[in-house]
């Protein structure tokens, strides 16, 4: 320590180069040893602060957005006084003067320097690579070139069956390409996976409709001005709009290498992570160390680690090298490996599969100790699996059933919680970061943390690939016990399920499920058939993402949505004709009153969405009056549904001496366009003919103001308990752009808002601004969401009573099944 | 016991939908029977003892249906509401004999608390 000088000396200067993953991982350590330690420069060539790299796969696959991944945001850097200068490449480092000097001319000196430079991707040389539209998959420029790619249809290929070529492969199917993975070896990530499991993947990419060609050598990428298609070794010729390289990566040494310092595949370092210059230290995926180079965080954090000490001026510290262990991150396949599972003289095999399930695991065993393992299908155990290797742990005792995890035999085998708590404290928990459990313990009692968030900052648990989230939560709810109130920000849909709303939405997208039982089959739900809550809000989302293809599940609607009509205290039903706009007529209402005599309907009433409402009717007499009633024309007025309810309108033009416009006429449009959709809750629209807005536009989901000009657009209120008054979306000129807005809210609502947000809560939720952004600034966007809303009303504009009037649907619904006694 | 219970066939398993339920009218007033996703049938009084709701056109999940009218939870073997709701259907004892449902009326046991509100 060398603080004590007064007055004051200038603090010692520590420069970083490279704002990656390895880099400002040793700083937070550093800060953490000796805040006040360093003059802290940070450069990064990259224009973002610094993000979670690994997590690019999911930002890919639309799972997560960049602002969800980003690390520590520029505020962090402010608030511990670090220089930060991003989108700015460090060129030369001057080891005579101490000196970085960086592409825009900037010169810093150092005392201490700090090369973090990762690694770039091997892009190999045949001729073509170089064209537009070939990208390798390392940062976020290349997730963006890769979505916009995307955004445009079309095919991809994929160079590289590995762990990165097969998240981008997944990326870019969910995301709407054609995809072809080009594997050389015979089978996919053949150093972490062993044949059998090689071929499960395969076999499951490949249900997912990515084309796989393993033996495939590339000869040449074709295209003139952009790439237009890859020609393999064989003659054979893909087309390709995209083509993604992900063949390896090589350590970043350019700069070490043109300072002089000692490389050979990286950056050498010793065990304190210093290089040949004692001034420098290195870190991350840019070094080598003992012979070996790494590319996957544990070992980062390790080396950052030891040379956070270091640079707090420790002389403990030492990183002696790491074992491994791989997970892939595509949603709903879980594949591990660790170790070497190569077998060879001595080596046992322990297999275990279950074709049915999709199982395979396999654990190498040598002198009763694990040497290796491959698990896919189930994962769960791989942490076990992985510190028993590390650990160099005798397996003779548990010899028997290791195959089948640590749970086998107790109860903790459908019991996540209880096999958490049957950890000893040295297990690992996350194996980014290297925490083991009793570290998590301790810091919940010790800070009295309460949350996920707060265990991520205090010790890194699950802050990395986010696989150990679950029993990251385990432990707090078992330290907590009651005091643990579970994740407010991501509330589980229901009790059969862990899964957010957004979760489960997004999984029905990305994996492709159909109906209800294949959600909760691979989803894992808890309960045989789910409950009230999640049945209805599947049924929804289903019937929302796979239109015209999703037979609704009437078992999983409210009881007034299965049978269209309202049910009452007293169990009788209460029925209401659409009435477009508001409009009516005698004959329609001579049948009403028709209807009332002859079912002997004891009240009618005006309702607020200007109908009639007759209450009272008996179940088994509501397809009888639905065939009256469509005998004089009148559908259902789905006064009962989470869908559009009624569009309110005042007489404007026609009649009204301040009218503007014909908003009786857009109102019957506009109902004629959007009835019989449904939504997440209920929707109703109005309009006004002038801004004295006697149709009270402006408290509905979506209300038009007719002025002289034209059309006021306005969105996200309502009546109701918590009266909310609406937005100004925007203005417009004509019926017809009124027209396309409102498809085009509609449709955005239905994808995103979750089952029974109203639209008020909803544009609460994302913003205002949110909304405008997508219809508004976005002219494109607003046009294909219109087109699907369209293309979901081609399949729902049939009258539910017609078809149950006529017996054609659910009969049984109306009649008993029997009178005895 | 069975012995002494007579059996009235009222339909066949076939007529109640899965996660479902029909109705038979007795003298006893409506009895709702219910068909599970496992194709287990029950009975109960089609009054929900909460306030007198009509079961038969609640959701059935599992052994379970929530009432249509305040969500209250039915557990369909005991009829007795599920979790911090207290209160019972009346119940009535069902079985399938090849693919009939046949009740045994006789038995029939009405609810503790019939319509909650008094
Ligand atoms: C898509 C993807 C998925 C991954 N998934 C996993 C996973 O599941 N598990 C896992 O453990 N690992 C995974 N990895 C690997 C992991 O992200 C890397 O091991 C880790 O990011 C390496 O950290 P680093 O600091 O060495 O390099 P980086 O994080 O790449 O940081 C280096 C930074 O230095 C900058 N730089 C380079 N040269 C200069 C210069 N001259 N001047 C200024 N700045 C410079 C670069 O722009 C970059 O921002 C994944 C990687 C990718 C790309
Ligand atoms: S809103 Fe304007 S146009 Fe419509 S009825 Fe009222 S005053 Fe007339
Ligand atoms: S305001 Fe209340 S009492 Fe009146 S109809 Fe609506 S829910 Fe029923
Ligand atoms: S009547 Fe059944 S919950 Fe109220």
């Amino acid at each position: 320590m060398s603080t004590h000088t007064n007055p004051p000396t200038p603090r010692e200067r520590l420069v970083v180069v490279g704002n990656g993953m390895a880099g400002i991982r040793t700083l937070e350590e550093l800060l953490a040893k000796a805040p006040d330690r360093y003059d802290i420069t940070v450069f990064g060539a990259e224009p973002h602060p610094n993000y979670n790299r690994i997590m690019l796969s999911p930002v890919l696959a639309g799972e997560k957005t960049f602002d969800q991944i980003v690390l520590n945001g520029r505020d962090w850097y402010e608030a511990n006084g670090i220089k930060l200068l991003t989108g700015d490449r460090v060129e030369v480092i001057d080891r005579a003067n101490r000196s970085v000097t960086a592409m825009s001319g900037l010169t810093v000196p150092y005392d201490r320097l700090l090369i973090a430079t990762g690694s770039t991707p091997v892009i190999i040389p045949v001729p073509g690579s170089t064209l537009p539209g070939v990208v390798g998959f390392r940062d976020l420029a290349d997730v963006d070139t890769m979505l916009e790619a995307a955004a445009k249809g079309g095919r991809a290929v994929v160079i590289g069956g590995g762990l990165l070529g097969l998240e981008a492969a997944n990326g870019l199917k969910v995301k709407g390409m054609d995809v072809t993975v080009l594997h050389l070896m015979d089978t996919l990530m053949e150093r972490q996976l062993d044949r059998s499991a090689g071929a499960l993947l395969q076999h499951e990419l490949e249900r997912r409709g990515i084309t796989v060609l393993t033996g495939a050598d590339t000869a040449e990428i074709v295209g003139i001005e952009k790439v237009s298609a890859v020609r393999l070794k064989n003659g054979q010729e893909l087309p390709a709009d995209l083509v993604v390289m992900a063949v390896g990566i090589r350590p970043n040494t350019t700069l070490g290498k043109a300072a002089g310092l000692a490389c050979g595949r990286g950056i050498q370092v010793d065990d304190t992570m210093t290089t040949s210059d004692p001034a420098i230290l290195s870190v991350g995926e840019c070094v080598e160390h003992r012979g070996q180079t790494y590319g996957l965080v544990a070992p980062l954090f390790e080396m950052a680690k030891v040379a956070a000490a270091r640079l707090a001026g420790s002389a403990e510290a030492a990183y002696t090298g790491s074992v491994t262990s791989t997970k892939l991150k595509v949603t709903g396949v879980d594949v591990f490996s660790a170790g070497d599972f190569t077998g060879g003289k001595g080596c046992e095999d322990i297999v275990f599969r279950d074709a049915a399930r999709g199982v395979y695991k396999r654990v190498v065993v040598k002198e009763n100790r694990i040497l290796g393992a491959v698990l896919y299908g189930d994962t769960k155990d791989g942490g076990w699996y992985f510190q028993m290797l590390k650990d160099g742990t005798e397996v003779a005792p548990v010899r028997d059933t290791l195959i089948f995890g640590q749970s086998f035999g107790g109860e903790g085998a459908a019991n996540p919680k209880a096999a958490v708590a049957a950890l000893p404290d040295s297990a690992e928990i996350c194996g980014c970061n290297g925490v083991c459990k009793g570290t998590i313990v301790t810091a919940i009692t010790e800070k009295g943390l309460s949350s996920l968030d707060e265990v991520r900052a205090h010790t890194k648990a699950s802050a990395s690939c986010g696989s150990c989230t679950g029993q990251v939560e385990q432990l707090l709810a078992l330290t907590l016990g009651d005091g643990y109130a579970g994740e407010a920000k991501a509330k589980p849909m229901c009790k059969c399920t862990d899964r957010t709303h957004d979760e489960v939405r997004r999984a029905i997208t990305t994996l492709e499920l159909k109906s209800i039982p294949d959600v909760m089959q691979r989803l894992e739900w808890r309960t045989p058939d789910g409950c009230h809550h999640c049945r209805p809000a599947l049924n929804y989302y289903l019937l929302c993402e796979w239109p015209g293809e999703y037979k609704d599940d009437s078992r999983s609607r409210y009881i007034n949505e299965r049978v269209h009509a309202n049910i009452q205290k007293d169990g009788t039903y209460s029925v209401v004709p659409r009435m477009w706009g508001g409009l009516t007529s005698a004959k329609e209402l001579r049948a009403i009153a028709d209807v009332v005599d002859k079912f002997a309907i004891p009240t009618v009433k005006v309702t607020g969405g200007q109908r009639i409402d007759l209450f009272g009717v008996k179940k088994e007499d509501l397809p009888a009056v639905w065939a009256d009633l469509n005998a004089a024309g009148m559908v259902s007025g789905h006064a009962y549904a989470k869908g559009l309810r009624t569009v309110k309108t005042c007489v404007g033009s026609e009649w009204c001496r301040f009218g503007t416009q014909d908003s009786t006429g857009l109102g019957v449009k506009l109902e004629r366009m959007t009835w019989g959709t449904w939504t997440p809750h209920k929707v109703k629209l109005a309009v006004s003919g002038c801004p004295r807005n006697c149709a009270e536009a402006t408290i509905k989901d979506l209300g038009v103001v007719c002025v002289d000009s034209g059309y006021e657009l306005h969105v996200g209120g309502n009546g109701g308990m918590h009266v909310r008054a609406c937005d100004l979306l925007v203005k417009v000129e004509t019926e017809a752009e009124v027209l396309e807005y409102t498809g085009s809210y509609m449709q955005l609502y239905r994808e995103e808002a979750r089952y029974l947000e109203r639209t008020a809560p909803w544009v609460e939720r994302v913003g205002l601004e949110y909304v405008k952004r997508r219809l508004v600034d976005d002219a494109e966007g607003r046009a294909s969401l219109n087109a699907r809303f369209l293309f979901s009303q081609s399949f729902s504009q049939d009258d539910p009573w017609a078809e149950r009037a006529n017996g054609s649907v659910d009969r049984h619904e109306f009649a008993p099944l029997a009178q005895v006694g | 016991m069975d012995q002494s219970i007579s059996w009235i066939t009222v339909g066949s398993v076939e007529d109640i939908p899965r996660q479902g339920s029909r109705v038979v009218r007795t003298a006893y007033g409506d009895i709702a029977l219910f068909r599970t996703v496992a194709d287990e049938v029950y009975a109960l009084e089609d009054r929900c003892p909460h306030a007198g709701g009509p079961l038969s056109q609640g959701i059935v999940h599992g052994a379970r249906v929530t009432c249509p009218l305040h969500s209250w939870v039915i557990d369909l073997a005991s009829g007795e509401a599920v979790g911090p709701d207290e209160g019972c259907a009346g119940h009535c004892p069902v079985r399938v004999v090849d693919g009939a449902v046949q009740l045994g009326l006789a038995a029939f046991r009405p609810g503790c608390g019939g319509c909650g509100h008094g």
